[in-house]
């Protein structure tokens, strides 16, 4: 089959690499339909996972067809399944509490060490995100072994698009959980860092959760403008003083709840950024939380954090005691996907949520690699990417109609 | 004499060695003598940051199973099941109390472990300490334990070992350059994944790595 492969830093490739088979009782195989790039296959892309490896098959948004299954799959030949991209066991301990993300059992005991020395216990399992999360394959390819195949996939009805659907897989219930994290209570302003898709699904979660306003905060033109009309108050942090601004707008006591959606490479031209990306070059540090530290010292006195940032290992100058002197509540982790994929769907099906608002190019599998860089360079243009192995190569279809001029 | 140590130098080490088993494995089956602290702690001894006067280090491993402790001691009391979730255990066979290992090592050496089990407690504690003419001299023991209240069973798995000297020693110690704490907790997470899921977990999937096969796993 075709994949897209990881070969280094800024370097992928889409390869033929052999057909995945069922191994587990468990598993299952889908034919890829749609499968996407998340914003944080670029921390893959810019090498700032370990663990990964040279040919290691990337991708974790992905949907498709069930086309074999092993003896204890409960899918059926034919179904159409998202598939989150965590795997979870759903025996565990963590799956039994719906810490789907926790799962005990998914990374397998071979490449379980790594994290469990670096974070101090086993991360759980996904799909295409290094040997630290189990060395899975992922679904960029034609097609993908599930494991658990009876717990994470879900089925969807055929009346929904692809990509209706597609975001369950990740930043839908990412976007979801994000608010969900933030604790919102009527009356609430909600400021989010970052609007990647997370961030705009956190943005309309957010409202749906009954957020009174949200304020968004980007600097990329056209992913401000895709949050305005979400209905969020918007501003860029290149033209003003993010917290001068957020104390204005909340009349001095800064926003309820801050949410996180940028991660472990934030932009921003200031000292402490630029601090930490020499020093993530340099392999002295991973992180650049500089867009969390700003957005704790914006949050409001008793007011809560919600990270769903991807964050890596140690941060430097990290404002502990204001989280502690302010009275700061923080949830973050990775999503438990699984917890949240039914409900979610039950919307989309509703029509209470859009889901496709922010796809703005699909393009063949077969040109995966420059999609990526596209995704890397153009993130003013660029907003999402939906590959189809079924589109010709050469073929890649402008969705989104308006980008704003940066 | 059939005991003299003269007579047989391969039986004298075997009982040198299995003595020292002996005394390591009194670390975790009482408490030193040397113990200092006025206040008996309550963590397991292999957790201690030294065993004290140059002894062979005991390893010890836990999990949470969420199964019953009996269902989980029933299955771990068939020792011919190991090969399911022990790396490199080809095959297990046991007449009585004794089991004959069957282990696979680097450059087609054949190693074989013979153990007896020197105490079964039924549904709670199996353990075992090897016989003179096992390749490896080992001693350990197991013990399941209620957790919490609907979190199943704190599965407990200690083990000592002798680094064998000689020709075929140096096949067994290439086979144990795996530090035998790492082995351990490897091979008690996939007794987890059994009970619990049902199966072994494994990463088996393509890669464009042509040393790679999509059916076995990689590290």
């Amino acid at each position: 089959m075709r994949a897209l492969t990881w070969q280094g830093r800024h370097d992928v490739r889409v390869e033929t690499v052999p057909d995945p088979e069922i191994v587990n009782p468990r598993d299952a195989i889908l034919k890829i339909t749609s499968t996407a790039i998340c914003g944080s296959d670029l921390h893959l892309y810019d090498h700032y996972i370990p663990t990964l490896r040279a040919g290691d098959v990337l991708g974790h948004e992905f949907m498709g067809e069930v086309v074999e299954v092993g003896a204890k799959s409960t899918l059926k030949k034919g179904q159409r399944v998202v598939v989150p991209f965590t795997i979870s066991c759903g025996n565990c301990f963590f799956c039994t509490k719906q810490q789907y993300s926790a799962c005990d059992n998914s990374n397998p005991a071979e490449t379980s060490d790594a994290s469990d020395l670096l974070m101090g216990h086993p991360m759980g399992g996904a799909f295409g995100y290094a040997h630290l999360t189990g060395g899975y394959a992922g679904g960029q390819a034609e097609y993908v072994r599930v494991p658990y195949s009876d717990v994470g996939p879900i089925v969807v009805p055929n009346h929904l698009a692809d990509e209706e659907v597609l975001f369950l897989s990740d930043i839908l219930p990412t976007g979801w959980q994000a608010a969900v994290n933030a604790d919102i209570e009527p009356g609430d302003t909600v400021a989010v860092w970052g609007c990647g898709p997370v961030g705009l699904f956190a943005i309309q979660s957010a409202l749906i959760l009954g957020a009174e306003r949200v304020i968004a905060i980007d600097h990329y033109p056209t992913r401000l403008a895709l949050a305005k009309k979400l209905g969020a108050e918007v501003f860029n942090y290149e033209d003003v003083n993010v917290r001068e601004a957020l104390d204005e707008m909340t009349g001095g006591i800064g926003p309820d709840a801050v949410i996180d959606c940028v991660g472990m490479e934030s932009h921003g031209m200031s000292v402490d950024n630029l601090v930490d990306t020499v020093k993530a070059h340099l392999f002295l540090g991973t992180e650049r939380p500089h867009a969390l530290r700003q957005a704790i010292l914006a949050c409001r006195k008793g007011g809560r954090v919600s990270i769903p940032g991807v964050y890596g290992g140690f941060a430097d100058k990290f404002p502990l005691g204001q989280m502690m002197e302010k009275g700061l509540t923080v949830k973050q982790g990775q999503t438990h996907v699984q917890k949240f994929t039914r409900p979610l769907l039950a919307m989309i099906e509703e029509g209470k949520l859009d889901t496709t608002f922010l796809i703005s190019h699909r393009a063949s599998l077969e040109d995966a690699a420059e999609m990526y860089r596209h995704w890397h360079d153009e993130q003013n243009d660029y907003t999402k990417i939906v590959l189809k192995p079924e589109m010709a190569k050469g073929t890649v279809e402008k969705v989104l109609e308006e980008p704003v001029a940066a | 004499m059939a005991n003299d140590p003269k007579a047989s130098p391969r039986a004298a080490i075997a009982l040198g060695a299995a003595a020292a088993v002996a005394g390591a494995a009194s670390l975790f089956f009482r408490r030193s003598s040397k113990e200092r602290y006025t206040i008996e702690s309550d963590a397991p001894n292999w957790t201690k940051d030294s065993a004290g006067d140059g002894e062979r280090p005991v390893v010890g491993t836990s999990v949470l199973i969420a199964r019953p402790k009996q269902e989980l001691y029933d299955v771990w009391s068939r020792f011919e099941r190991f090969p399911e979730f022990m790396e490199n255990v080809e095959s297990v066979s046991v007449e009585g109390d004794v089991s004959s290992w069957q282990i696979t090592a680097p450059a087609g050496q054949e190693v074989k472990l013979k153990n007896r089990i020197t105490r079964r407690v039924p549904g709670e504690e199996i353990s075992w300490q090897s016989e003179p003419d096992s390749d490896i001299i080992n001693a350990g023991k197991v013990r399941f334990s209620d957790a919490p209240a609907g979190r199943g069973t704190y599965v407990s798995l200690v083990l000592s070992y002798e680094p064998p000297a000689g020709a075929i020693g140096r096949g067994i110690a290439k086979l144990l350059q795996r530090e035998p704490a790492i082995q351990a907790r490897r091979d008690l997470r996939r007794f987890k994944q059994l009970m619990e899921t049902g199966e072994v977990t494994t990463n088996a999937s393509p890669s464009g790595r042509a040393s790679d096969s999509p059916t076995e796993p990689r590290i």
